[in-house]
C-alpha cells in the first residue's frame, strides 16, 4: 500500500483514501466523453460498441476479478438482455429507458435462478457449469425461431427517441452518448459496491474462501448476490446493443462473445474495475484495425498479445502499469 | 457443575480403515486454557476440524453450551462463538492486515451484505479492527499487504482474525508453528493475555510452552484420548512419558 503514509494515517483515512476518486480516473472519463466526438466523429458507432462491450466486461469483472468466479458463459446474460430489449421494443413499445431496465431485469432474474447452482461449485466444475448454461441459452434462442428469429436475427426493432427528443441517428451521436452514460452510471454504482463492506467480503472470498467460512461469512449468499448483480449488468449491456443497432443476432449470445470478454478482462487486468474498460478498448480497436486488412486472421495477433500478457504481466496491462509506477515511485523517493 | 462451554460426546471419524477420532469425550469449562498434545498423526487437527464443522463426524455429537451444533455449517458455528485458527497460514494474501480484520469485524456485525455504502462510513468497525491489530502489536503493520508481512506477523494476524469474530471458544491449531522459539514465547504471551472469558484450546509441540501456558492438558494418541489432567499430572504420568515424551527427551 502507500508506504510513505504508513504511520500517521488513521484506519478511517486509510479507507477514505482507497475510496477517493483519483485525478487519473477523472481524466479517463473526461477523455472518453470528449475524444471520440472531436477526433473520431466518423467512428462513433464503433465507440458505442466499445462502451457496450466495456460494460459487459465490467459485469464479468465483478464476479471474476472480485469474487474469483470464472464464467465462460456470461454471454448468456448479455444475450438475454439483448433479446429482452429487442422483443420489448418490438411488441410493447420502443421507449429506450424502460426497455433497458426490462433487459437488466430479465437477465438478472435468470442470473438469480442460476446463482443457486453457481454458488455451490468451484474451479473446473464451475467453469463447465457456466459454459453449459451458455450453450443452453444459446440453443434455446436458436430453437425459438418464432420468437427470436433464430439464425436470421430479430428484425423489426424500432426505437423511440430517448426522452422523446434524442433520435438514434445514423452517425451514432445519440448511440454513443447513451451507451457512455449508462456505462458511467453503472460504473459509479459498481465502484461504490467494490468499496463497500460487501465488496471487501467479495475480495476475501477471492483470496481465501475457506478462511471466510472460518470468520463466519456466508460466502454462498455473497456469491449469489454478486452473480445476480453481475448478470443484470450483462443484461443491460446486451440491451444497449439491441437498442443502438436495432437488431439482435445469435452472435450476441454465442460462446465467442463469452470467450472474448474473458480475454478482454485478462488483457486489461481483472479485479481493477478499469481493466475491463481498457481491455475492451484495446480488443475492439485492434479487431477493427486488423480485420480491415485481414478479416480471417485477426485472432492471430490477438492470440500473440494474450499469451504475452498472461506470461509477462500476470495482472494484465493495468497490473503491469501499476507495478511499473510503484517501482518508479520507490526509486524516486 | 456448570455446563461446559464446548463438549463432545462419543465422537468418531474414520478415513477408510484409518480411525482418526475414537470415542472422543471432551468438556471444556469457561475460561480454561487447554493444551492438546500428542504425537504426529494422533488426530489433533482432525479433532479441531470436527469441532468446527470442517469435517463431518461419522458418529457422536458436539455441544456448544446447551446447543447441539453437530450438523451446523462452519460459518454458523463461528456466529455462535466457536472459532479456530489454522496450522498453515490461511489468510487473505492480497488484502492489507487492516482490511482482513475489518472483513471479519463487518461479518460479525452483520454489515457485510451492505453494498451501497462505502467503507469510510464504517468508522467504528475500522477502529475496532485497528485496535485488535494493536493489541497483538501489529498496529504499525496494519496497512501492509498480508503477503508482505513477516511470517511471525502472519501468525499473529491469524489470531487477530479469529479475535475479530468475538469468540467464546478459540481453537488454535499450532499457533506458533514455524515461528522461532524466542518469538513463540511472545506469541503465547499475547494468547495468555486474551480475555479470561474466552476458552482456549491450543495444539502445541513445544513442552516448555505447553507447561507454561496451559492450565490443563489433553493427550491424544492414534485418534483417542489417552488422558486429561493438570500439567503436573501429565508430566508425572508414565504412559505419557512412554508414548509421547519418549523417556529420553526433556519434558
Amino acid at each position: 500500500m502507500d508506504a510513505a503514509a504508513r504511520h500517521s494515517v488513521t484506519p478511517l483515512q486509510y479507507f477514505q483514501s482507497q475510496a477517493r476518486w483519483t485525478p487519473l480516473e477523472l481524466a479517463f472519463w473526461l477523455a472518453v466523453a470528449v475524444v471520440p466526438f472531436l477526433l473520431f466523429p466518423t467512428h462513433l458507432s464503433l465507440a458505442s460498441q466499445i462502451a457496450i462491450t466495456a460494460l459487459f466486461a465490467l459485469s464479468l469483472d465483478l464476479i471474476l476479478g472480485y469474487a474469483g468466479i470464472v464464467s465462460l458463459g456470461h454471454a448468456a446474460f448479455f444475450g438475454i438482455g439483448a433479446y429482452a430489449a429487442g422483443l420489448f421494443a418490438k411488441h410493447i413499445w420502443g421507449e429506450p429507458i424502460t426497455g433497458l431496465l426490462f433487459a437488466g431485469f430479465c437477465a438478472g432474474l435468470v442470473g438469480f435462478a442460476s446463482s443457486f447452482i453457481v454458488a455451490r461449485f468451484k474451479h473446473l466444475t464451475l467453469i463447465m457449469i457456466t459454459l453449459g448454461i451458455g450453450f443452453l441459452v444459446h440453443e434455446i434462442a436458436n430453437a425459438a425461431h418464432w420468437l427470436t428469429g433464430g439464425t436470421d436475427g430479430l428484425q423489426g426493432v424500432r426505437m423511440w427517441p430517448i426522452f422523446n427528443y434524442f433520435n438514434f441517428d445514423l452517425w451514432g451521436y445519440t448511440g454513443y452518448s447513451y451507451a457512455l452514460i449508462v456505462l458511467f452510471v453503472v460504473f459509479v454504482v459498481a465502484r461504490r459496491l467494490i468499496n463497500s463492506p460487501f465488496g471487501l467480503s467479495l475480495r476475501g472470498i477471492r483470496e481465501n474462501s475457506t478462511r471466510m467460512a472460518a470468520i463466519g461469512a456466508d460466502s454462498r449468499a455473497h456469491i449469489r448476490k454478486i452473480y445476480t448483480i453481475s448478470t443484470a449488468i450483462a443484461g443491460l449491456a446486451g440491451g444497449l446493443l439491441a437498442q443502438t443497432t436495432e437488431t439482435v443476432s445469435l452472435g450476441s449470445i454465442d460462446f465467442q462473445r463469452s470467450a472474448d470478454v474473458v480475454v478482454m478482462l485478462v488483457l486489461g487486468g481483472a479485479g481493477r474495475l478499469y481493466g475491463g474498460l481498457i481491455g475492451a478498448i484495446i480488443f475492439m480497436v485492434a479487431r477493427d484495425q486488423f480485420s480491415g486488412f485481414n478479416p480471417q486472421f485477426w485472432y492471430f495477433p490477438m492470440g500473440v498479445l494474450l499469451v504475452a500478457v498472461v506470461m509477462f504481466l500476470p495482472g494484465g496491462i493495468l497490473g503491469g502499469l501499476a507495478r511499473l509506477t510503484a517501482r518508479f515511485r520507490n526509486r524516486s523517493s | 457443575m456448570t455446563t461446559p462451554v464446548l463438549s463432545t460426546h462419543k465422537l468418531n471419524k474414520s478415513f477408510g480403515q484409518l480411525v482418526v477420532a475414537r470415542d472422543i469425550e471432551i468438556a471444556l469449562p469457561r475460561g480454561v486454557r487447554y493444551a492438546l498434545i500428542g504425537p504426529n498423526g494422533a488426530g489433533k487437527t482432525t479433532l479441531i476440524n470436527l469441532m468446527t464443522g470442517m469435517l463431518r463426524p461419522d458418529a457422536g455429537s458436539i455441544m456448544l453450551g446447551e446447543e447441539d451444533i453437530t450438523k451446523l455449517e462452519p460459518q454458523a458455528r463461528v456466529k455462535r462463538g466457536l472459532v479456530r485458527t489454522f496450522q498453515i497460514n490461511s489468510l487473505f494474501p492480497d488484502l492489507s492486515a487492516l482490511e482482513s480484520v475489518t472483513v471479519a469485524v463487518l461479518e460479525r456485525r452483520g454489515d457485510a451484505p451492505v453494498w451501497w455504502r462505502e467503507l469510510p462510513a464504517y468508522r467504528e468497525a475500522a477502529g475496532e479492527a485497528y485496535d485488535i491489530l494493536k493489541s497483538l502489536s501489529l498496529g504499525d503493520h496494519a496497512y501492509r499487504t498480508t503477503r508482505e508481512l513477516a511470517y511471525g506477523q502472519q501468525r499473529l494476524l491469524e489470531i487477530a482474525l479469529s479475535l475479530a469474530t468475538k469468540p467464546h471458544v478459540l481453537l488454535l491449531d499450532e499457533p506458533a508453528a514455524g515461528v522461532p522459539k524466542e518469538e513463540s514465547q511472545g506469541l503465547f504471551a499475547a494468547i495468555a493475555g486474551l480475555s479470561s472469558d474466552i476458552t482456549i484450546l491450543f495444539i502445541e509441540h513445544d513442552m516448555d510452552v505447553v507447561f507454561r501456558f496451559a492450565s490443563r492438558i489433553i493427550v491424544m494418541v492414534s485418534g483417542g484420548i489417552l488422558l486429561e489432567g493438570t500439567p503436573q499430572e501429565i508430566a508425572s504420568d508414565p504412559r505419557v512419558r512412554e508414548v509421547y515424551l519418549g523417556g529420553a527427551h526433556h519434558g
